[in-house]
């Protein structure tokens, strides 16, 4: 065991526990900064890899972008705060499809490696990674700045009701009104 | 570095985000279980990037780099659906949405 091993192992602990408390809590704001943990721990398990550009990029978009992103959903969808016992199915056939997968998985895996040991590589630095995506993969990286481009429309036109609306569903605008009107409602009820 | 500690970790990541998948009904909470599912991806992607010799180095990292902004465009497009949902039905419990077309 060296002592990048238990780095590795400390860190995966941190990331595989943080993520059964996200699947498992009753608050859905905690659920969120669960995963900004587990998140973390992936920037540091990279960063133990030797993928230093790629442990950034995840703090950046993932902990800086996509969690503010699904907390601002959070608020938007006018959560409770506090625990609430509506957000689970029954669980016995996501326990057996989920621990099966995992487990499954994990045992190939063990399997396939062992308790073997390889040298770490030279570390994937900025320059090294530029070098390798504008080298051998230009094509996917620019058809992948057409994918944002696409999601940024779509998205846009998603949540604008407005755009495309057909004369058939021209109350669509208006029953939003309503659900809008009934949520304030009902808040401040609360 | 023993590889089968990052592989194992992966694996187990993987099947506490199709766990969170399958379970939860709130849509965000269904969102995050997917980005587990997506960094377990990514996990697998760098640690094999480090433990076999490819011929191209770095190329699982620069995959992984790829699945990050995929899932940053994923998230996107999938709280604009969120929110659309809510504004529509005031709900965003994915076992209450209709899948047959309701016409209004």
């Amino acid at each position: 065991m060296t002592a990048a091993d238990v780095l590795l192992l400390g860190l995966g602990a941190v990331a595989v526990g943080s993520a059964l408390l996200v699947v498992t809590t009753r608050h859905i704001v905690r659920a969120g900064l669960y995963l900004v943990v587990c998140l973390g721990a992936m920037a540091g398990l990279y960063l133990v890899l030797t993928a230093e550009l790629v442990a950034w990029v995840q703090v950046l978009i993932y902990v800086g972008a996509v969690v503010v992103l699904l907390l601002f959903a959070v608020m938007l969808t006018r959560a409770p705060i506090g625990a609430s016992d509506d957000l689970d199915r029954p669980g016995w056939p996501a326990l057996l499809v989920g621990g099966g997968a995992g487990l499954g998985l994990a045992g190939l895996l063990v399997d396939a490696f062992r308790w073997t040991t390889v040298d770490l590589p030279e570390a994937g630095t900025a320059e090294r990674l530029g070098t390798e995506i504008f080298r051998s993969w230009v094509l996917p990286f620019e058809v992948l700045s057409v994918l944002l481009l696409a999601a940024l429309v779509g998205a846009i036109v998603v949540s604008r009701p407005d755009i495309g609306q057909r004369a058939g569903n021209a109350d669509i605008g208006q029953r939003a009104g309503n659900a809008d009107t009934a949520g304030i409602g009902e808040r401040a009820d609360r | 570095m023993r590889p089968v500690i990052p592989y194992v970790t992966a694996a187990l990541l993987f099947g506490i985000g199709v766990y969170g998948v399958l379970r939860r009904r709130n849509a965000v909470l269904l969102l995050m279980s997917v980005e587990l599912m997506l960094n377990a991806v990514n996990l697998i992607l760098v640690t094999a990037d480090a433990s076999v010799r490819a011929a191209l180095p770095h190329t699982g990292q620069v995959f992984a780099l790829f699945v990050i902004v995929i899932a940053a465009a994923e998230v996107g497009v999938g709280l604009a659906i969120v929110l659309q949902l809510y504004r529509l039905r005031a709900t965003v419990a994915v076992d209450e949405v209709p899948l047959e077309r309701v016409d209004a």
